[in-house]
């Protein structure tokens, strides 16, 4: 019976080794805000991260996961408020809503390693996510928004730190 | 015309409409305050109305609870158009933005619709329509509101304001809140059809919500992953299914099921043959199981053979040579426009000019996969799943189940996208019928490849027109066949069709809308020609803009055509034929003003373009004559020498009428440009051997963020009724692709998606 480590929380789950990790986060345990939309890797609805890394977790077994820290949109942050769900909201992105938690992981990836990419190097990171509302020009904008606040915030850290 | 568009106009919400004869009850029930449309005057009241619904048929709109807190129900896919609706009602109510919420309705008929008498989300109506309602509907609201707060504070309720959920009487200065108001629990009051038209709504000069980009109520939710979409429906107890299903789209009967190896897998319980009286489904097997990794192994191993039926060798070449065929008959089809004698004026001509336009199939592929869940409680079905038409889906469960519709609730969720797609209620069928057959509640969640196959898709389109120019260069005679299935046709409910001009028979509207433009042409003749082959193999279903989707793709490249081959320009063309004469007046106006803007914006004729460069202009009325949104958009393209298109950019014009939130339409045209960017250049679904081909986001492809050109969209707001928005932009976007491909390198293309092997083919004719 695999233990997996979900928002920092030890969960015992009863899965087969080779069951995608995304049917037991969402079925299992019944956390839904990672969505299914293709099942191959295709669209990004389900994207989590494990490691700091974003993964499709329909193509993840959940073998592959043990043992390592799994993060999903319900633990991006505490309380809805990591600078990329500010931006979310600020940009007003989401229509139908369903690829945003995907969206929001996969960008969150991306600004843990770079803090100020480029526009081109967004889309880039992006371009694996589908939005079958196309809000594409809003994400990207929300995206350099929040990558814009998180400078911001370092660097007004840094000033009180000296 | 539609009977339903009859009830459309939104000036005055008429005499054919049944608002009109509808009260107005607000009462006080166990939530706090209910507010709605009701059918009856009768005295007994809210509480009772609404625990009988099938009695009183109130359509509850609004509560107002004892927090204060004032809810507003409507099926909402993603345009926040629940959150428009509110901001309607909070204008006339006075409530605070804050304060608003919005709830999900369920398929009962007090949830439905006053103006269209169901409960539908689509066609881009729900803001037309509602405007007046609604805002009659928070004005009485707030005239009960202030009259019960002029009893509690003994002071003529003439001598109250309202603002921000509070009502104040400045002299004395005292104030009671909404919620203390509520509390009081003393409102009953009715008004009368009379009574509710005579209420003086505010003047646009004193609108403080409408024209306000205030935050959509949906959105903090949808950030968090906390939005529960019918997907993510648990129900204790409850077990999985997963489909089983032909190779054909449709028409297949299931000849054996071998479960012997499904019985291998842990957790499976039974595979279910679906046997659909309703006919929506033909050949589906589900695959019961504990959890849905298990349904999956146990679908795998299932061994289904089936008989294929009528339409296994049904192919889009087939269905193209189908349209062809029976476009070339003169006595097809049934016309939808018949003015003047276009035989006469095209003899008459000095130039005539032939062309043929197609359109491939294409597939909604909405990012949430279909899905829904069934339980059965008693003798009631309790289902879950988003849907944009509770009241027909509804009837659908009923009809698998085998049971009245008033013993179905449909629960309504967060749809993840609509576009049409969830007009149908294909997913209530193996829901249903599986949770009947192992006794326990069923979630049936369909895998990309079983939604993408199993679409109600966009028809494949073939569409020829002739037109005729005088020694002027004058446009004078234009006949247009549309060939086509005619997706509203397939529902089977008769105010859905139009009578033909000629009464010959009853037309599917839906199926040519656009065709009717707003264009002044002396002689102009439209038949609409049913496919029976592509209505039967496809079936074919309502994707984002219908109809306009492919007639403005016709219409507006001949134009063009017709324009180049006057020796004028195509934008000059088009406003010299939009002069208002007739039926045209006001409306021609307004599209030739948007052309106008859209043209100013992007530089059109007078920016300097590289060589291989082109700027093209369409202009159209989507949706439906009554119902139009004036739409123009210029589309600047770069064609390399391989017949590769890049767009530069798109700049877009929409005369709405009225914004009622400038930030959530410029959203919503936004997405559609794109959309209509996406349908021009990929997304192709092909049909062979009966069956849709394209089963995921490899082949079925989608415009992704790295495809997105520069959109600029402008958004008119000129004071005229409030339009919807939805959907107009998806249409306008590939003829005015196509013909900046013309102006840029000589390539006519006639065919959608464009590709670069037919750009370069043309540029080589």
């Amino acid at each position: 019976m695999p233990n997996l480590i979900i928002n920092g929380r030890n969960m015992s789950v009863d899965a087969a080794d080779d069951t995608p990790l995304l049917w037991v986060i969402r079925e299992q345990l019944q956390m839904t805000g990672t969505k299914f939309g293709c099942g191959a890797g295709l669209c990004g609805a389900c994207t989590v991260h494990v490691n700091g890394e974003a993964v499709r977790s329909c193509q993840t077994a959940v073998s592959e996961a043990v043992g390592k820290q799994i993060t999903t949109i319900e633990g991006l942050s505490a309380k809805g408020d990591h600078p990329l769900q500010k931006a979310w909201i600020a940009e007003q992105v989401p229509q139908c809503g369903y690829c945003q938690s995907g969206q929001i992981m996969q960008a969150a990836a991306l600004l843990a390693k770079n803090s100020s990419p480029t526009r081109e190097e967004v889309i880039a990171h992006m371009d694996g996510n589908l939005c079958r509302c196309m809000t594409y020009a809003r994400i990207q904008r929300a995206v350099l928004r929040a990558a814009s606040e998180m400078r911001t915030a370092s660097t007004g850290n840094d000033r009180r730190n000296t | 015309m539609n009977k339903h568009l009859n009830r459309v106009q939104g000036e005055d919400i008429g005499s054919a409409s049944p608002l009109s004869r509808r009260h107005f009850l607000i009462g006080t029930a166990a939530a706090g305050l209910v507010l709605g449309y009701a059918a009856s005057s009768d005295l007994l009241g809210v509480d009772q109305a609404i625990a009988a619904p099938a009695t009183f048929d109130p359509s509850v709109w609004y509560s107002i609870g004892e927090d204060g807190l004032v809810t507003v129900g409507k099926a909402d896919m993603g345009q926040h158009i629940a959150s428009t609706m509110a901001q309607l009602i909070a204008e006339e109510l006075g409530s605070k933005w804050s304060d608003m919420r919005i709830a999900l309705a369920t398929n009962d008929p007090k949830f439905n619709d006053p103006t269209l008498g169901a409960q539908i989300t689509g066609g881009s109506w729900s803001t037309m329509m509602n405007f007046d309602a609604m805002c009659r509907a928070g004005a009485a609201g707030r005239v009960a509101l202030l009259d019960a707060a002029a009893a509690m504070m003994n002071v003529p309720a003439s001598e109250l304001t309202v603002r921000d959920s509070v009502i104040t009487h400045a002299k004395s200065k005292t104030a009671k809140t909404f919620a203390e108001i509520v509390r009081s629990g003393k409102i009953t009051k009715t008004f009368t059809p009379d009574e509710l038209k005579a209420i003086k709504l505010k003047t646009p000069d004193q609108y403080t919500m409408i024209g306000v980009s205030v935050p959509q109520l949906d959105i903090p939710f949808k950030i968090n992953g906390a939005a529960k979409y019918g997907i993510d429906t648990f129900l204790p107890g409850m077990v999985y299914g997963k489909l089983v299903l032909p190779p054909v789209r449709y028409g297949a009967t299931v000849k054996s099921v071998d479960d012997s190896a499904a019985k291998k897998v842990p957790g499976f319980i039974k595979a279910v043959t679906l046997d659909d009286k309703t006919m929506t489904t033909t050949g589906w097997v589900v695959a019961v199981a504990d959890t849905y990794q298990h349904a999956r192994q146990a679908a795998d191993a299932l061994k289904v053979t089936w008989d294929h039926g009528p339409n296994a060798q049904v192919s889009s070449e087939s269905l193209l040579a189908e349209a062809k065929r029976l476009q070339k008959l003169d006595d097809s089809g049934l016309f939808f426009v018949k003015t003047g004698d276009t035989a006469s004026g095209l003899a008459s001509a000095a130039k005539v000019l032939e062309a043929e336009y197609t359109t491939n199939i294409n597939i909604h592929v909405p990012m949430e996969p279909m899905n829904a869940t069934a339980h059965l409680d008693g003798d009631i079905w309790h289902i879950y799943s988003g849907n944009q038409f509770p009241t027909r889906s509804g009837a659908i469960a009923a009809g698998a189940a085998g049971v009245d519709p008033k013993h179905v609730v449909l629960h309504q969720t967060w749809l993840g996208g609509g576009f049409g797609r969830r007009l149908d209620g294909d997913m209530m069928v193996p829901a249903v019928q599986a949770a009947k057959a192992v006794g326990k509640p069923v979630k049936v969640i369909y895998s990309r490849e079983d939604d993408a196959t199993m679409d109600f898709s966009r028809p494949l389109t073939y569409q020829k027109l002739k037109g005729g120019l005088d020694q002027n260069g004058k446009l004078v005679a234009l006949n247009h066949d549309a060939v086509s299935a005619w997706p509203t046709k397939r529902w089977g409910i008769p105010e859905f069709l139009s009578p033909s001009v000629d009464k010959k028979g009853a037309l599917d509207a839906f199926a040519v809308n656009g065709s009717d433009f707003f264009y002044s042409v002396p002689n102009h003749h439209v038949r609409a020609i049913l496919n029976e082959m592509a209505q039967q193999a496809t079936p074919s279903g309502q994707l984002r803009s219908v109809a306009p989707g492919w007639t403005f793709w016709a219409v507006e490249s001949m134009v063009d055509e017709l324009a180049h081959a006057a020796g004028k320009d195509p934008a000059q063309f088009r406003i010299a034929m939009l002069d208002g004469a007739g039926d045209n007046d006001g409306g021609a106006q307004r599209l030739r003003n948007t052309l106008l803007a859209a043209m100013g914006l992007a530089g059109y004729g007078s920016l300097k373009l590289a060589k291989g460069e082109g700027m093209g202009v369409a202009c159209v009325s989507s949706q439906e004559r009554k119902t139009a949104s004036w739409t123009a958009c210029v589309a600047h393209v770069a064609v390399a020498p391989s017949g590769e298109v890049k767009v530069k950019k798109l700049t877009v014009a929409t005369d709405v009428g009225t914004a009622v939130n400038p930030d959530g339409i410029r959203a919503q045209v936004e997405g559609g440009a794109l959309w209509g960017l996406s349908l021009a250049l990929y997304e192709k679904a092909t049909m062979k051997d009966g069956g849709i081909e394209q089963r995921n986001f490899d082949t079925y492809t989608p415009l992704r963020m790295s495809q997105m050109p520069e959109v600029a969209v402008n958004i008119i707001a000129n004071g005229e009724h409030a339009t919807g928005v939805g959907e107009p932009t998806v249409t306008v976007v590939a003829p005015a692709i196509a013909n900046a491909i013309f102006n840029a390198v000589g390539a006519r293309v006639r065919s959608l998606p464009i590709t670069a092997e037919a750009v370069k083919a043309a540029m080589r004719a």
